[in-house]
């Protein structure tokens, strides 16, 4: 379980190839986040939706 | 016990915000895991250089990708069959998470195929059968959404999606079937040519996968269960204190 890099600059440089390593791990992240943020939106509309119509049901 | 105490949207409503945190934190638990395993310990692959650590999130998202499909076709079945409101519910909440997991396995194969085969894409039949995979998440989507009456929706997409299962085998068999860029399977039920760390990175960044799925899918099913019943007593009652 030792750590396979010599220091950090070796690992943020993976071997020359940090381009496309990054580019798919940074992927993942941005992908994660976005889908956090579409379910609570999700969440967010949904119940709005239910309050509008609670109170358009008052108002009659 | 009641096996179908929870196959009603409002009990199920309930379990499902209870269970959804517990997943998220096993996946990113199981994340935290893989992660170091896979960018931190595992060796130098001798013939791919870095990039193969690609594989962390490839190799699981092509996999959820196919298992999120088929587990959101056979709800679409149920809900064809015993016309039960919550498998069609779940369906609809398993496709976005199952098109981001496809989209994902399409990019980091994209990255890794680059500096690998020279190219980021090519119209061979692994990739292009993932990528009807994602067109039918879309599709599936679409027609979900396109009925003035959702359960309409829930039929007609139940129904793409039923066809659309014939992609999953074309997908798995395809290194096999066609003469494929794509390399065969180095994980098999015969055993694997791997590095054992590797390997170890990958199942458990898989494990994380689907704890992450199982999470997403439920978190959005509440939604979906919200939009659905809103006019029913006891969604109303809900937020009305």
């Amino acid at each position: 379980m030792t750590i396979w890099w010599k220091s950090w600059s070796d690992f943020w440089a993976m071997g020359g190839q940090a381009f496309f390593v990054w580019m798919s791990f940074g992927a993942l992240l941005v992908a994660i986040v976005v889908e956090m943020l579409s379910l609570r939106l999700r969440r967010k509309r949904a119940l709005d939706a239910i309050e509008e119509e609670r109170d358009l049901e008052t108002e009659n | 016990m009641n096996w179908f105490y929870f196959s009603s949207p409002s009990t199920f409503y309930g379990l499902a915000g209870r269970l959804a945190p517990w997943f998220f934190v096993a996946a990113a638990l199981l994340a935290a895991w893989g992660l170091y395993l896979g960018l931190l310990v595992a060796p130098t692959d001798a013939q791919q250089g870095e990039v193969y650590r690609v594989i962390f999130i490839h190799v699981p998202t092509a996999w959820m990708s196919m298992f999120l499909y088929f587990i959101m076709a056979c709800y679409c079945g149920l809900s064809l069959v015993f016309n039960t409101r919550l498998s069609a519910m779940m369906a609809r909440a398993i496709a976005p998470t199952g098109a981001l997991m496809t989209f994902l396995a399409l990019w980091t194969g994209a990255f890794w195929g680059r500096p690998t085969w020279g190219t980021y894409w090519v119209w061979d039949a692994r990739l292009t059968s993932e990528l009807v995979l994602l067109f039918l998440y879309f599709g599936y989507m679409a027609l979900a959404n396109a009925f003035e009456d959702p359960r309409r929706g829930d039929r007609a997409a139940a129904l793409l999606a039923l066809i659309g299962v014939v992609n999953l085998p074309i997908i798995y068999f395809s290194v096999q079937w066609w003469n494929t860029l794509h390399q065969g399977s180095s994980v098999s039920f015969k055993g694997t040519s791997m590095h054992v760390t590797m390997l170890t990175g990958m199942l458990v960044m898989s494990a994380s996968a689907w704890m992450y799925a199982i999470g997403a899918t439920l978190v959005r099913v509440r939604s979906v269960i919200l939009e659905r019943e809103r006019r029913t007593a006891w969604v109303r009652s809900l937020g009305a204190a």
